[in-house]
C-alpha cells in the first residue's frame, strides 16, 4: 500500500526518503484517518456511559460493536501515538543514547498498555 | 558530540529548532500547541487505561476509579484531556487537507486556523455540556 503511494521515478532518483522514512509518515497518516470518526464516536460512547455504574457501563461494551471498535479506538490511538512520540524524541531528544533509550522506553509502554487495554475492554464485554 | 554538531560536520541538513520562529504568530502557535497536545495525549492513555483496567478488575475497582474520575482532579484531568483531544482531531484534519495540497496559502492557514480552534472549543463544550446533562 505505502508502495503505491511513491513514483517510480521518484524512487528511481531517489526524490525522498532514502529508508523507512516515508512508511512512518503513511502509517502516522492512516491512523489519524482512522482516529477521526473513532474518536468522535469514542466521544459519544463515553457521554453516553458518563456516571454510568459498572453494570450499565459492561453492558454498553459488551455490545459487539461497541468492544470492536473501542479495541480499533485503541489499536489506533497507540500506534498513532507511539509514532507522533517518536517523531518528538527525534527531534528533541541529545545525545543519540538518550535518544534510544527514550524511544524503547515509548515503544514498551505503548505496546504493553495498548494491550492491557484491549484485553481489559475483552475481560469486560465477554464477561457479562 | 550532539546530533546537531555531527550534522554541521557532515554538511548534512539540519532542520530548524523552536527559537527560529516566531513562537507567538497565530501559526506557529498553533503549530507547537498542536504537538505538545498529541505528547499530553499520549501521557493521558494512562488514564484511559486505568478506566478500562479497573473496569476489568470488577465492579469494586470501577467504582472506586468513577470516584477518583469523578473528583474534581479527576474532571480537570478529563477536561484537558478532552481538549486536547478535539484540537488535535481538528488541527490533525487540517494537516491532512494540506498534505493533499489544499489550503497552503498564508490568508487561508489563518482562516483555517481560526476555524479549527472554534471547532474544537465547540466540540469539547458540547461534549462537556451533553455528558453532564445525560
Amino acid at each position: 500500500m505505502a508502495k503505491m503511494m511513491r513514483s517510480d521515478l521518484g524512487t528511481a532518483r531517489a526524490l525522498g526518503s532514502a529508508r523507512d522514512g516515508f512508511h512512518h509518515w503513511w502509517i502516522e497518516r492512516l491512523t489519524a484517518i482512522a482516529l477521526v470518526p473513532l474518536t468522535l464516536w469514542f466521544a459519544c460512547g463515553v457521554i453516553s456511559v458518563a456516571g454510568a455504574d459498572y453494570a450499565e457501563f459492561a453492558t454498553w461494551l459488551g455490545k459487539p460493536w461497541n468492544a470492536g471498535l473501542m479495541i480499533c479506538f485503541i489499536s489506533a490511538a497507540f500506534l498513532h501515538g507511539k509514532m507522533g512520540m517518536e517523531v518528538i524524541i527525534e527531534d528533541y531528544v541529545e545525545p543519540r543514547c538518550a535518544q534510544l533509550a527514550v524511544k524503547i522506553f515509548v515503544n514498551l509502554m505503548a505496546f504493553a498498555l495498548g494491550i492491557v487495554s484491549v484485553v481489559s475492554v475483552l475481560i469486560v464485554a465477554l464477561r457479562g | 558530540m550532539t546530533l546537531l554538531e555531527e550534522r554541521l560536520k557532515r554538511g548534512g541538513p539540519v532542520s530548524p529548532h523552536l527559537q527560529v520562529y516566531n513562537m507567538f504568530a497565530l501559526t506557529s502557535f498553533l503549530s507547537i500547541i498542536h504537538r505538545i497536545f498529541g505528547a499530553a495525549l499520549f501521557v493521558g492513555t494512562l488514564l484511559f487505561a486505568y478506566w478500562v483496567i479497573s473496569a476489568a478488575a470488577g465492579p469494586s475497582a470501577y467504582d472506586a476509579a468513577m470516584g477518583f474520575l469523578g473528583s474534581w482532579f479527576g474532571y480537570l484531568l478529563i477536561f484537558g484531556w478532552s481538549f486536547a483531544l478535539f484540537y488535535h482531531m481538528c488541527n490533525g484534519v487540517r494537516h491532512m487537507l494540506w498534505d493533499t495540497g489544499r489550503i497552503l496559502s498564508l490568508p487561508e492557514i489563518y482562516k483555517s486556523g481560526y476555524a479549527m480552534v472554534a471547532c474544537s472549543l465547540t466540540l469539547t463544550v458540547v461534549a462537556w455540556a451533553l455528558g453532564l446533562s445525560l
